[in-house]
């Protein structure tokens, strides 16, 4: 698909919540009052100093920010190693250790931003989606903070693969309801959420995990995760005294990549590269990569790439990270894939998992298994480029959560 | 818009009656049973037939007609053989409005002009599209409108009277009251509150106001057809084609007569209201 390049790619959306087709607000009109009025809301939040001041007070005092923007010495050697047959060259690696936020993951800068949102628009129950339970767990835990009722659904497939997480919503006070519908994952999670929202409309925030939705989440979610990529600009030019040359991040729904992106959009010179997840593999059907496998279609609230059979049902998404198992992407992604901003690669199962175990053993950071797909990928993409390319990769989450399906993956072969 | 359409909610006025607008999913069990389901429905008492599109995610719907979808698309279901039910039962009647209802995305993935001018000619009346509020207009209703087809918009409990006249600006054939807010086959209506929004509704357009959402018995629909220029009856006719299959899922003797005997006692009890105003 070829698109007009943009004066600038960060001007986005317009006033019909658009990134170019993509995005929108495809609701039932129950819900239609309720999103106008979440975009006021936010729009008014927005430019409130004091609504920003009080972000900034929980980012630093209870998420723990800014995260460290920590250079990858043993990473850097073994690329470079890589190379040294090639180029004699091999790109220095930095890591945005987004793992090492509260609740373990880039998650929470979202759920911070939504929750102090819902209270001031004075809602007191929350409802959130979550596949892996990652965003549940996050929803829970800020809603147990400020004491806030919270029912997270969750597909019923993913309850028995996740019982770790689905414990520790019980623990923060939350409600986790296991869906029964359709294939009992993900997008199931959000259909559920979706009709509780539609039913208890004047009393219920809905809190999205992602930057996909109707308008105004793709673009609020994205504004709530643009600190990882403003954090990394100013931190890269202490480190360096200059900006990155390139970044790259896994995408499911796409909220980490943005927020590492979004504020370097417009600086021409670096490279960005997405990560999708590939699963068994692009070939075989069984992957979640909407951009290399899907087509523009409308599904929870957005216009955006999805994966769909000729009759535009859903297919569902296979990969071995839950949070990237999702047959959709952020409409964001979808316009910035087809103006060309954007470079999207994809990592298979295999490579995630061989990513993961790497990375655990040269730096000491066990990964969640899905920016083990963006290290894949930093394993091509380092070695073929020059010493003095500066490269960032998302760390987005820890891998603790992992532990369990890793172990059953590799069998006898991880000792 | 369409004649159809237009001509039946006149008659209708004429005979001081409100309409029974019944909801099946198209290929449930199987797209055979469901056309034979259509073909019964007009004598059975259904004056406009609501044609429900499966999809794989229907985020309006709840529990019986998610179901449906899900075994209609097992079937083996898709859009062009939705229109090829439309198509069959217009060759046989030529009076009674056809509605399809469902998501937008099948029909984007079909082709928006291609679909309107597929469904046009195979004798569909009117779209209701659950996930395109009147903000995004531009993608189907307008290009539906010049097409020559309804676009019937659903109003809802939280459209006010700041937002009705949007909801309604391009808004044709009927309006769909949405009783509640929530999903369909949900919670039963409160009759006074129901009875108020449709008044409400019609200080604000001429056209035919329906209700539904959660409506299930004879009784509900006679008091609903007291107000309401329509009653519409969904989740309660593909629980009874649900309940008529075999073991295995597949239709039995019963399944059309399951769905015609329940239409019929609906029809009973919608012409057996006794009309006021909405809102006395």
């Amino acid at each position: 698909m070829t698109v007009q390049r943009p004066n600038s790619f960060r001007t986005g959306p317009d006033e019909h919540g658009r990134f170019g087709i993509y995005g929108g607000r495809f609701v039932a009109e129950t819900l239609m009052p309720l999103i106008l009025e979440l975009e006021q809301a936010y729009a008014t939040a927005k430019a409130d100093p004091a609504f920003q001041k009080e972000m900034d007070g929980y980012l630093t005092h209870y998420v723990g920010r800014p995260s460290p923007l920590y250079f990858a010495e043993r990473l850097t050697e073994h690329c470079r190693q890589a190379a040294s047959g090639l180029s004699a060259g091999g790109a220095k690696i930095y890591l945005k250790r987004e793992e090492l936020n509260h609740t373990g993951a880039h998650k929470v800068n979202n759920v911070l931003g939504q929750i102090l949102l819902a209270r001031r628009m004075g809602k007191k129950r929350i409802i959130a989606e979550t596949g892996a339970g990652m965003h549940g767990v996050t929803t829970a835990t800020l809603c147990a903070r400020f004491g806030l009722e919270c029912i997270v659904y969750m597909g019923a497939v993913d309850v028995e693969r996740q019982k770790a997480n689905v414990f520790r919503m019980h623990m923060l006070g939350a409600k986790v309801v296991p869906v029964e519908s359709g294939a009992k994952t993900l997008k199931d999670a959000m259909n559920e959420a979706l009709r509780d929202w539609v039913t208890n409309v004047g009393s219920t925030f809905y809190c999205i995990g992602t930057i996909a939705g109707p308008h105004p989440y793709p673009m609020m979610v994205r504004d709530f995760q643009s600190i990882i990529g403003r954090e990394t600009r100013e931190q890269m030019q202490a480190a360096e005294g200059r900006l990155p040359d390139s970044l790259i991040a896994c995408i499911g729904g796409g909220s980490n990549a943005m927020g590492l992106f979004h504020p370097f959009l417009d600086d021409d010179a670096i490279e960005i590269y997405g990560v999708e997840a590939a699963g068994h593999g692009l070939g075989t059907g069984m992957h979640a990569a909407s951009i290399a496998g899907g087509r523009p279609g409308v599904l929870h609230g957005n216009r955006t790439y999805l994966l769909m059979n000729e009759d535009g049902q859903i297919n569902e998404a296979h990969s071995i990270s839950a949070g990237l198992d999702y047959p959709g992407i952020g409409p964001e992604h979808a316009w910035l894939a087809d103006v060309g901003r954007i470079k999207f690669l994809s990592a298979t199962d295999d490579e995630a998992l061989d990513a993961f175990q790497l990375l655990s053993k040269l730096e000491g950071i066990i990964p969640a298994l899905e920016p083990a797909h963006a290290i894949a990928k930093v394993l091509e993409l380092a070695p073929k480029k020059p010493k003095d390319h500066l490269m960032v990769v998302n760390l987005s989450g820890r891998g603790d959560k992992d532990l369990d399906s890793v172990a059953r993956h590799l069998g006898n072969k991880a000792r | 818009m369409t004649e159809r359409m237009d001509r039946r909610f006149a008659a209708l006025r004429r005979e001081g009656r409100a309409a029974l607008v019944t909801f099946t999913m198209a290929g449930d069990p199987d797209a055979a049973t469901s056309l034979a389901i259509l073909k019964a429905l007009p004598k059975a008492g259904a004056d406009v037939i609501e044609l429900g599109m499966p999809f794989t995610d229907p985020m309006a719907d709840g529990p019986a007609i998610q179901a449906a979808g899900l075994r209609a698309l097992q079937a083996g279901q898709d859009m062009k053989k939705t229109l090829a039910i439309v198509r069959e039962f217009r060759a046989g009647d030529d009076t009674t409005p056809i509605v399809l209802m469902g998501y937008f995305n099948p029909i984007y993935v079909y082709g928006v002009d291609k679909f309107l001018a597929d469904a046009k000619a195979a004798g569909v009346d009117g779209l209701i599209v659950v996930d395109l509020p009147p903000e995004e207009d531009g993608e189907l209703c307008l290009p539906a409108l010049r097409a020559g087809l309804n676009f019937i918009r659903l109003a809802t409990p939280t459209t006010d009277d700041k937002r009705l006249p949007a909801v309604l600006t391009n808004t044709s054939g009927f309006v769909y009251y949405v009783s509640i807010a929530g999903i369909t086959g949900a919670a039963a209506p409160d009759p006074g509150r129901v009875s108020g929004a449709v008044a409400r509704i019609k200080r604000h357009t001429g056209l035919p106001v329906c209700v539904g959402f959660g409506v299930r018995s004879a009784a509900q629909a006679r008091a609903i057809a007291e107000y309401a220029d329509g009653v519409v009856v969904g989740s309660a006719l593909v629980d009874a084609a649900h309940r008529s299959l075999g073991p295995d899922g597949k239709p039995t003797a019963g399944t059309v007569t399951a769905v015609t005997d329940l239409v019929r006692a609906l029809a009973e009890g919608v012409r057996g209201a006794r009309r006021v105003a909405a809102g006395a």
